[in-house]
C-alpha cells in the first residue's frame, strides 16, 4: 500500500484548503490516498462536496481537537 | 456538462477582489467553463510590478488583509493553473491606462472588447464584482 500524503493546511481560509488538495491531487496517481489537515471548519463541507462531485472516494472526515483530517482516494 | 461562468470584474476593493477570485478558483476546481473580464480599478493589480494591496471597503476587508486568506492574485493564478480559466482585460481600460496585454501578468489573455467577452459568456451565468 503506498503511503499515505498529508497535505497540511491549517490556519488558511477557504478556498485555500481545497486549492492544496487540488493541486497535489492533479500530481497524484489514481488509487493515491491524501489526506488534508484543515483548522477551517467550512472545508468540512466543502471538501466532501467537491470529492463527490469530481467522483473521487472520501475514506474518512473527523474532527480531532481542532483540526479536520479529511482523507481522499483519488479515483481516476 | 460543465457550465459557463463568466465573471465581471470592475472594484477594485479588497473584499469584491477577493470574493470574485474564491469564485473563479471553487468554480473551475468543480469543473467549470471560467471566464474572468477585468475592467476599471479591478484590473490596475495585475500590471507587472505592480504590489499595492488593494483597499478595504469596510470592516471585513480588513479582515482578509490580517487573516490566511489566500490572495486574491494567488487564487486567480491558480483558477488559470487548475483549470484553464481566462483572465481577458478590457481593452478600453488597457487604452485609458496607455499600456497592452504584455504589461500584464503572464497568466492574461488578449486584449478583449466588451463585444466580445458579450459573445463568450453567451448562455452562461454572469457576476458582476
Amino acid at each position: 500500500m503506498s503511503e499515505i500524503k498529508v497535505i497540511d493546511a491549517c490556519n488558511t481560509y477557504c478556498p485555500g484548503p481545497l486549492m492544496e488538495l487540488i493541486t497535489y491531487m492533479k500530481q497524484a496517481e489514481v488509487g493515491d490516498v491524501l489526506e488534508l489537515l484543515s483548522t477551517d471548519s467550512g472545508t468540512a463541507n466543502d471538501v466532501p462536496e467537491w470529492v463527490n462531485k469530481i467522483g473521487h472516494e472520501l475514506i474518512s472526515s473527523e474532527q480531532i481537537d481542532e483540526v479536520w483530517h479529511i482523507k481522499v482516494r483519488k479515483a481516476k | 456538462m460543465s457550465r459557463k461562468i463568466n465573471i465581471l470584474c470592475v472594484s477594485g476593493t479588497h473584499e469584491k477582489l477577493q470574493m470574485a477570485a474564491m469564485f473563479a478558483s471553487v468554480a473551475v476546481a468543480t469543473g467549470e467553463e471560467v471566464t474572468v473580464f477585468f475592467s476599471m480599478n479591478a484590473l490596475t493589480y495585475f500590471i507587472k510590478g505592480h504590489n499595492k494591496n488593494a483597499p478595504a471597503e469596510g470592516e471585513f476587508g480588513k479582515l482578509l488583509s490580517q487573516k490566511g486568506v489566500p490572495p486574491f492574485k494567488q487564487l486567480f493564478h491558480q483558477a488559470v493553473a487548475l483549470g484553464d480559466a481566462k483572465l481577458l482585460p478590457c481593452s478600453m481600460a488597457l487604452d485609458l491606462l496607455e499600456i497592452t496585454a504584455d504589461d500584464l501578468d503572464s497568466e492574461f489573455g488578449p486584449a478583449t472588447g466588451l463585444t466580445h467577452f458579450m459573445s463568450l459568456s453567451e448562455g452562461g451565468e454572469l457576476l458582476t464584482f
